[in-house]
């Protein structure tokens, strides 16, 4: 347990945010006043109702998609499921082979192996040594059956940032649906289902101050998909269950805040990413930086340091002691121990080791410079008692 | 305002809320999560299953969070098409849309047939009818419902059980709108799956679970994470999860009181009902044997009964005409017509809670002498 004095600082927003006190606000109404079931036809179901297509409408504006391509659902791994799987299966009379890259979540790698079990061939595009997937072998790839092609927007853990625009033309030229995966990058970076030729994009509430337990899906007008969730028949016949209002509520208000705060955040975050990038240049010269610089989110930093990358899981312990949460990448894969080294920096070429031994930092809405200054005067200290055990042994 | 349609959905508890609440503001790290934010909200999940585990009777390990019950439900039907080697399911007419259409969706497949047991003008299962079915034929995924959520019939779970012990089916009990308000004993009912969706206890929606039986295993029905011990990926919803439990824990502390007082309240509006409406008549159980929330009510065909459940609704009763989710009216009731109900007759479903009363009851009564 921590010392109740010591300082936390929170650095682990890719894997997930607090809740936004304004968020909060907007969600508590939905829990006590506004409990009425959507689908009722009566004043308490028709006054849910009402704010549920509003919180819809706000929402697709905020991707410049229309209302009735949103798709409530229980999260990002829901809605790549329920992408993955709606297409492959209604699409199946066309052709039974799929496109995903070769650094995406785990739900989408997942997916693809089931779907394998089910008669369906998937490819997958490597990327090169900066993450970001090679145009030229998705061309290649991409032929008569082919159905579907799914590429993050960001990475969560190196936040490579996709040239989905790109592949989004690709794929609209050779009349195949294109799904991004937007958890990471809705929010911080903008994003355009239509100037991006999106068909379907997969988007989260707890990555941007929401709460757990609610996403969304867009599907593109005109979509051929088949449902998971079979039942009532709410969300267009799409997904089936009472609508999780308060969770959509805090959806909506989570992504107005963004939206309305992105402007300035890339500046301020990036400018603490630099600052942390400069502090951990200046104090160690082995340290290097997995991935692109240039196509990446403002609010991430995965670094190692060379010669310490066995230490790593060490110096997350000694950082989560000094009250500081860091994270070795992306905290769904922490369950699985068989996969402890990060299937995303080996698809970049990194050695299993050195895939072993990265420190993700994400920022986020609550970082301040004190916490870059504390972070580095911490993480300092901490490899430095390392370093001296290190030698010693 | 007076609200009879806690089987839609109900007014979330007080102290629900104020456990959301402060799992809101001072829990959000992501459970998967090595570090102290993650420990925290790992530990906090671990305790609500255990809660809810020794609520019913059961294991934790047997205890997987879902979105909802729909989803719960989903999961089980294809896992048993999938993994159990099912490729009959008995059900009824009378159940939820979502075993329904999960079923359908089963069939559309070709991985499975359906076959159905028919009801009585009552609502009820003929038992004999359902072992014959069970008997003759491979092995089955026998779909029924404990509590029905429109004429609120209860299931003789104990026969069933019995049943499908007796020809090794397997039995999937949609509990949605009894847990909560029943003693449940999965084991001794040989329940090998049960769906649960907190919103219908005065819990959040969004949130629910799958009861799955220790011995059984199914696969997944999404892939990701290794969230639920693998069982349903995705960063678990840590409020909802923590509003569910303890949801349950006020349902089950005062279960007894709770049941007695509300079903005190349906013989109370069944009594004054019979006084100001002739003709008045029950559909289903729900006058007396059905469960103690639900009532569903026939009046008999006049110039406005058409018009009475929006009547009601003008004058600030809030009923309904079916289940919520099939959304249409009462003709559209696949319950109402399985069991033959005149149809030219109004249907109205009132369904009480804890939080009602005498007084809202007598209102009603007033209300409903006024637009009839």
């Amino acid at each position: 347990m921590l010392a109740s004095n010591t300082k936390k600082i929170y650095l682990d927003n890719a894997s997930t945010t607090p809740i936004d006190s304004r968020v909060l606000e907007a969600m508590l109404p939905y829990l006590s006043d506004y409990f009425g079931n959507a689908s009722s036809l009566h004043s308490f179901g028709t006054t849910v109702k009402e704010s549920l297509d509003n919180f819809r409408s706000q929402l697709a504006g905020f991707i410049n998609a229309q209302s009735d391509e949103i798709i409530f659902t229980s999260g990002g791994t829901e809605a790549n499921n329920f992408a993955l799987k709606g297409i492959a299966f209604a699409n199946r009379s066309k052709g039974n082979h799929i496109i995903v890259s070769a650094i995406e979540h785990d739900c989408i790698l997942n997916t693809c192996k089931w779907l394998e079990t089910q008669g369906f061939y998937i490819s997958y595009v490597p990327v090169d040594s900066d993450g970001l997937v090679d145009m030229e072998k998705l061309k290649r790839f991409i032929n008569a059956r082919t159905t579907l092609v799914s590429v993050m927007h960001a990475n969560n853990e190196i936040g490579a940032i996709q040239p989905i625009e790109e592949i989004g033309r690709l794929c609209r030229e050779r009349n195949v649906y294109f799904h991004t995966d937007a958890c990471q990058s809705f929010g911080k970076i903008p994003v355009d289902v239509v100037s991006q030729n999106i068909s379907l994009m997969s988007l989260n509430a707890h990555k941007i101050y929401g709460p757990k337990g609610v996403g969304c899906l867009y599907v593109k007008k005109g979509v051929n998909i088949t449902p998971l969730l079979h039942g009532g028949g709410q969300e267009f016949g799409l997904r089936s269950t009472t609508e999780n209002i308060a969770g959509i509520a805090g959806f909506a208000k989570a992504a107005e805040l963004c939206m309305n705060e992105m402007g300035t955040e890339i500046g301020r975050i990036t400018h603490l990413r630099n600052k942390l990038v400069e502090g951990l240049q200046n104090k160690f010269e082995d340290f290097y930086i997995n991935g692109s610089m240039t196509h990446r989110l403002p609010n991430n930093l995965n670094f190692a340091v060379h010669g310490l990358e066995g230490e790593t899981i060490r110096l997350l312990l000694l950082l989560d002691e000094n009250g500081i949460a860091v994270s070795a990448g992306s905290a769904c894969s922490n369950n699985d121990t068989s996969k402890s080294a990060s299937h995303v920096l080996q698809a970049m070429g990194k050695d299993p080791f050195e895939a072993r031994g990265a420190i993700r930092v994400s920022l986020g809405r609550f970082n301040t410079e004190d916490d870059i200054d504390h972070f580095l005067k911490t993480i300092l200290q901490e490899i430095n008692k390392l370093s001296s055990i290190f030698s010693k042994t | 305002m007076i609200y009879f349609d806690n089987a839609a959905t109900t007014a979330l508890d007080t102290e629900v809320i104020e456990r959301m609440y402060g799992v809101m503001k001072n829990t959000f790290g992501n459970p998967s999560s090595v570090h102290a934010y993650g420990v925290q909200a790992r530990a906090l999940i671990d305790e609500c299953r255990e809660k809810v585990a020794s609520l019913l009777h059961v294991s934790p390990s047997e205890i997987f969070f879902t979105s909802c019950g729909t989803e719960a439900i989903n999961m089980v039907i294809a896992g048993c098409c999938n993994d159990l080697n099912i490729h009959r399911i008995i059900t009824s007419p009378l159940e939820h849309h979502a075993v329904m259409h999960a079923c359908e969706h089963e069939v559309k497949l070709g991985r499975c047939k359906v076959e159905l047991v028919k009801p009585d003008n009552k609502g009820n299962i003929n038992i004999e009818e359902l072992e014959n079915i069970v008997k003759n034929g491979e092995r089955a995924l026998v779909c029924l419902m404990h509590a029905n959520n429109e004429i609120g019939n209860l299931l003789s779970i104990a026969e069933v059980g019995e049943i499908c012990r007796k020809y090794n089916a397997y039995f999937l009990c949609d509990t949605v709108q009894s847990i909560g308000k029943f003693d449940h004993d999965f084991k001794e009912n040989n329940i090998h799956f049960a769906a649960c969706s907190a919103h219908k206890f005065h819990g959040p929606k969004g949130i629910g679970f799958l009861y799955l039986n220790g011995d059984i295993k199914i696969s997944p029905l999404l892939q990701g994470g290794g969230q639920e011990r693998n069982m349903r990926p995705g960063t678990e919803n840590i409020y909802g999860i923590a509003g569910l439990a303890k949801a349950m824990e006020v349902a089950y502390r005062n279960l007894e009181a709770d049941v007695a007082y509300i079903k005190s309240l349906k013989a109370y509006m069944v009594k004054r009902l019979k006084e100001v409406i002739s003709d008045v008549g029950f559909n289903g159980e729900s006058e007396e044997n059905g469960l103690h929330t639900i009532l569903n009510v026939s009046f008999p065909e006049t110039r406005k009964s058409d018009m009475l459940l929006y009547n009601l609704d003008i004058e600030g009763i809030t009923a309904s005409g079916g289940s919520a989710c099939t959304s249409g009216s009462v003709t559209e009731s696949h319950v109402l017509k399985a069991i033959v109900a005149d149809l030219k007759r109004t249907a109205i479903r009132f369904s009480f809670s804890k939080f009602n009363t005498m007084d809202e009851v007598d209102k009603c009564i007033e209300v409903i002498k006024k637009v009839s």
